[in-house]
């Protein structure tokens, strides 16, 4: 029963990882190419779940599908589409009614593996430990082998972080200039 | 027998791949190209992970928090560019950006 479950599960998080996948390149609005990349993040979450990633899956819900989406949103939002158009005037039933499906679906599935997991229902390899794939171990990871990765990472972030206030500030000073001259 | 063997996986993780490619290849407007970028990147992170869990070691969820780490400083960057391009002004279309062209 357990193993019939985490194929259903299996199958309905890998076909919306697809289709929302298919429609982030297929859209022709950004806003709507972004809020289907939040389905695709989602429903690999649920993958990650089921492959024992319980702590990966809650960043990718975290850090992607809440911090960077955000951002990429408002970026949509402050260019605009140029479109008269708000994203959410009318609009297809199907529409809707595919978008609640596709939620309730992810909700379901993050419910079942949670459940199965917490039940004991999930079969573990003999390789793999109680302990496989959470915050503990992975910081454990962090801060022993993989030290040099965890340091070059926050210097990545820190330059990236560098980079975005010196493209704001460049793009204000060059429209400043074109605007005197 | 427990769950999808790793071939599943891999096939799930080579068609997510193909599609961000398709779309970094076909469409004009940048941010859809970043978001394509995205899904490129989260189809290696899922083969990552997959494989993590079928070695039984958690290297590859520490190479896969990483590349989330990446992905967000490249969106940060990708988006600041964009910006740029939206307050000059310029259409946003990457065929059209042809100054640095030689």
């Amino acid at each position: 029963m357990a193993n019939f479950l985490v194929w259903v599960v299996w199958f309905g998080a890998a076909f919306g990882c697809l289709v929302s996948a298919l429609a982030v390149v297929s859209f022709s609005n950004p806003f709507y190419s972004a809020l289907a990349l939040i389905g695709n993040l989602a429903s690999l979450a649920v993958l990650y779940l089921l492959l024992g990633g319980e702590f990966v899956a809650a960043g990718q819900v975290l850090v992607y599908g809440g911090a960077v989406m955000v951002m990429f949103l408002f970026v949509i939002a402050y260019l605009g589409d140029r479109t008269d158009e708000s994203p959410w005037s009318g609009g297809p039933t199907w529409q809707v009614l595919g978008a609640v499906l596709a939620g309730g679906a992810i909700l379901a599935e993050v419910i079942v593996v949670v459940g199965l997991k917490a039940g004991n229902l999930l079969e573990q390899p003999k390789h793999i430990s109680r302990s496989f794939g959470t915050p503990e171990a992975l910081g454990r990871l962090f801060l022993t082998d993989h030290l040099l990765a965890f340091e070059i990472t926050s210097i990545v972030l820190l330059v990236a972080a560098v980079g975005g206030v010196v493209l704001g500030a460049h793009a204000r000073a060059s429209l400043e200039s074109d605007a005197r001259a | 027998m427990h769950g999808p063997d790793i071939q599943w996986y891999v096939i799930l993780s080579a068609i997510l791949f193909t599609t961000g490619a398709l779309g970094v290849m076909l469409r004009r407007n940048p941010l859809i190209i970043l978001l394509s970028v995205e899904i490129m990147l989260n189809a290696a992170n899922l083969l990552l992970i997959a494989f993590s869990r079928l070695h039984g070691r958690e290297d590859g969820q520490i190479f896969a928090i990483s590349v989330m780490a990446v992905a967000a400083s490249e969106v940060v960057v990708g988006l600041g560019l964009i910006v740029a391009m939206g307050r000059r002004n310029v259409e946003l279309d990457v065929d059209k950006l042809r100054t640095l062209r030689g």
